[in-house]
């Protein structure tokens, strides 16, 4: 039943979002502080999610295998490769280290 | 992510095309390579999100009804760590808000007749903007919407279905290393954002604030705490920027982003670009 709740929590919420950009009047948002705020925001969240979904489990903080595959991912990033290939790597990666005993 | 500097105006937009606008067939190849090659990602969410213990339900309406993969996400992951779901949700919604500033944009390119605009809503997300910015015409831009929107939203809940069959199928997922898929994700969307230094350092501060804060703090809590690291960010550089020159924050980070994040990579790395 909770997941439920959070799956219509944030679709509304999301919907919501979108369809508040093509409503709005051109300018009402386009406060300098807004859109710095707006711009920084998925930044510390994507890095936060990065760091907590990579670093831990449940409330602990650890390193295992994922680490490795994260770095995998970082590699594969700067060398400019598609989306799917970064995301395979790290899944590779992160299985061939839990099978290897991480 | 290569260059350094300071650079705000890196606009790697497609070529620029002559006045006359682009080919349709042109916008619509475009269109649907980055639609197919994002589209495909869902398939990723379908293992994640049934990995993560939601059923096969729970898995499509998410990427039928949110349809914003960050959100998506991280909305799994904070269930999955045991968080309530309102706190799971505000996660996931804070990270869905960029997409009104795509919007803001994406009214005055495509000019929307109102009864279209709740349809169109619902493609408003980080692929489809970067097409449609990079559209020369009025025309292009329409075509470069709709067919980006479509190929991702049908491709993407297609995925997501085979995904989740997918997960059930192979059991453990952790043991593939599936778990690894979600933040090779994250990081992925996150690594064009981080152009300057303002970025990058609201970046590290907040993965040292979720780090600190998960022993300590609820489920899904930590995330938002750590999402502070922004207006903070901001508030400090606001000082220094008034301490020195007065009334001329240089601020490259904001200049002129009505599309929060990096609408203008997608010259260079469309793909790069998964909601």
């Amino acid at each position: 039943m909770n997941v439920w709740i959070a799956i219509a929590a944030t679709a509304l919420g999301c919907y919501l979002v979108k369809l508040l950009g093509l409503l709005v009047p051109a300018g009402a948002l386009d406060r300098p502080l807004v859109k710095r705020l707006a711009a920084l925001l998925p930044v510390a969240l994507l890095a936060a999610l990065t760091a907590q979904q990579t670093f831990s489990t449940g409330h602990q903080v650890l390193l295992d295998a994922r680490a490795a595959g994260l770095a995998t991912a970082a590699v594969a990033l700067l060398l400019r490769a598609p989306f799917l290939v970064i995301v395979a790597a790290a899944v590779l990666v992160t299985a061939g280290a839990r099978a290897l005993g991480g | 992510m290569a260059t350094e500097q300071t650079a705000p105006p890196q606009t790697p937009q497609e070529t620029p095309p002559g006045p006359g606008g682009k080919p349709d067939a042109a916008v619509v190849r475009d269109a649907l390579g980055v639609g197919i090659a994002v589209g495909l990602s869902g398939f990723a969410f379908g293992v994640t999100s049934a990995g993560s213990g939601l059923g096969l339900l729970q898995t499509c309406a998410l990427s039928l009804l949110v349809f914003t993969g960050a959100s998506q996400f991280a909305l799994v992951g904070a269930l999955a760590a045991g968080g309530n779901p309102f706190t799971a949700a505000a996660g996931a919604f804070f990270l869905g808000t960029r997409n009104a500033f795509y919007g803001l944009r994406l009214s005055q390119l495509l000019a929307l007749p109102k009864a279209l605009r709740p349809l169109a809503a619902q493609w408003v997300i980080d692929e489809t903007t970067a097409v449609t910015l990079a559209q020369p015409t009025r025309r292009a831009a329409r075509i470069g919407f709709t067919v980006t929107g479509a190929t991702l939203y049908v491709l993407w809940n297609l995925t997501t279905l085979a995904g989740a069959l997918g997960a059930r199928a192979i059991g453990d997922t952790d043991a593939w290393g599936l778990d690894a898929a979600s933040p090779a994700v994250f990081l992925a969307l996150l690594a064009p954002m981080l152009k300057t230094t303002t970025e990058r350092v609201t970046a590290a501060l907040a993965v040292v604030l979720v780090l600190a804060l998960l022993p300590v703090l609820p489920a899904g809590v930590p995330v938002l705490g750590a999402a502070l690291a922004a207006p903070l960010v901001l508030f400090l550089k606001g000082r220094g920027a008034t301490a020195t020159a007065p009334g001329t924050g240089p601020d490259p980070a904001g200049d002129d982003i009505t599309d929060p994040g990096r609408s203008g990579e997608i010259g260079n790395s469309p793909k790069g670009q998964a909601r």
